[in-house]
């Protein structure tokens, strides 16, 4: 199944939750954040989400930044 | 002596606020934020490298238990970009203090004012204490006031340009109606535009680009902790007026010549 991760196609299992997503990436929870299609998905949901064909996800984190881009 | 920066509750010992975009590594971003004496340090949200999940990351180097994270929305051009990004933020280090700034175009990197207003509306309601970023506009620094803005921050020149403070003039008419910090943002470009600013009454300056592109960073970092110290301190002794003509500084009696 194929979602949309960070603008790009990216191929997942059916059923992935987030948690999983984040594990098969290796980015540890604490540190980012996520939105999905859209909505900011709460931490304390990412192993009950379940991810659908074609679904946004964007995971950000903070990165260096001041008054400029 | 004690003169602390209070805002939205909190309390900060440094009038300076510093970004941490443009160093040439982490490394050097630490060390200078360091030098600088900064509490409160403004970050970015971006995608994460999904390619490189190990690469460094700021909090490594920048510990958010040590520094206030001020998440910032630079790069936003309009209300939604800019809600979006700090919601993210806010999910992400689960802080409410964040710096709106919607920007209009790229060459002069001017505040977006109707989508500011616009986007600190939204924010105010989800509970965010909104420091924003705004022209040098004493109106509008009231309206952003008055929606509850938790301190207004104009620039004093266009974001990287280095012209220090270009209109002393707006700047202090916003300082005298404001009941909220006012903290010039963007434009310093040496250490006595930053103090220049203070001395008008600022509660603070914040800055990246006059460090983080000095020849020497963290010497610049520490010249402006300086500088912004120094005008503090002039600006709460009192200045002495401008006058015409002299007026002698030694007494005139007992003069033997």
């Amino acid at each position: 199944m194929n979602i949309i991760l960070n603008g790009e196609p990216h191929e997942v299992p059916e059923q992935t939750t987030l948690s999983q997503l984040l594990t098969q990436l290796q980015f540890d929870p604490s540190r980012v954040a996520i939105e999905h299609n859209l909505e900011v998905a709460p931490r304390e949901g990412y192993h009950s989400v379940v991810l659908a064909e074609g679904d946004q996800i964007e995971i950000v984190h903070f990165i260096g930044g001041g008054s400029l881009f | 002596m004690n003169d602390p920066l209070h805002v939205a509750g909190m309390t900060f010992n440094s009038r300076l606020l510093v970004g941490t975009g443009k160093y040439k590594d982490f490394h050097e971003t630490a060390q200078a934020i360091e030098a600088s004496g900064a509490e409160i340090v403004t970050v970015a949200v971006r995608r994460v490298n999904v390619s490189d999940p190990k690469a460094p990351m700021l909090t490594d180097f920048v510990d958010p238990k040590k520094y206030t994270y001020l998440p910032n929305t630079a790069g936003c051009f309009t209300a939604e970009e800019a809600v979006r990004t700090l919601r993210l933020a806010r999910e992400a280090g689960g802080w409410d203090l964040v710096k709106l700034e919607v920007l209009s175009d790229p060459t002069y990197l001017w505040p977006n004012n109707p989508e500011t207003l616009k986007a600190a509306e939204l924010l105010i309601k989800e509970g965010f204490k909104v420091m924003v970023y705004t022209t040098d506009d004493p109106y509008l620094c009231k309206r952003f006031e008055e929606m509850g803005c938790v301190a207004v921050m104009p620039l004093a020149a266009p974001i990287g340009s280095g012209l220090g403070v270009c209109n002393p003039y707006t700047i202090r008419i916003i300082i005298e109606q404001a009941n909220i910090p006012v903290l010039v943002d963007a434009g310093v470009g040496t250490a006595s535009d930053a103090t220049i600013a203070m001395e008008l009454g600022c509660d603070g300056v914040l800055m990246n680009t006059a460090i983080a592109g000095a020849k020497d960073p963290i010497r610049m970092a520490r010249a402006m902790k300086l500088a912004v110290e120094s005008g503090r301190e002039a600006y709460l002794a009192g200045r002495i007026e401008k006058k015409l003509y002299a007026t002698a500084s030694s007494p005139l009696d007992g003069k033997f010549f």
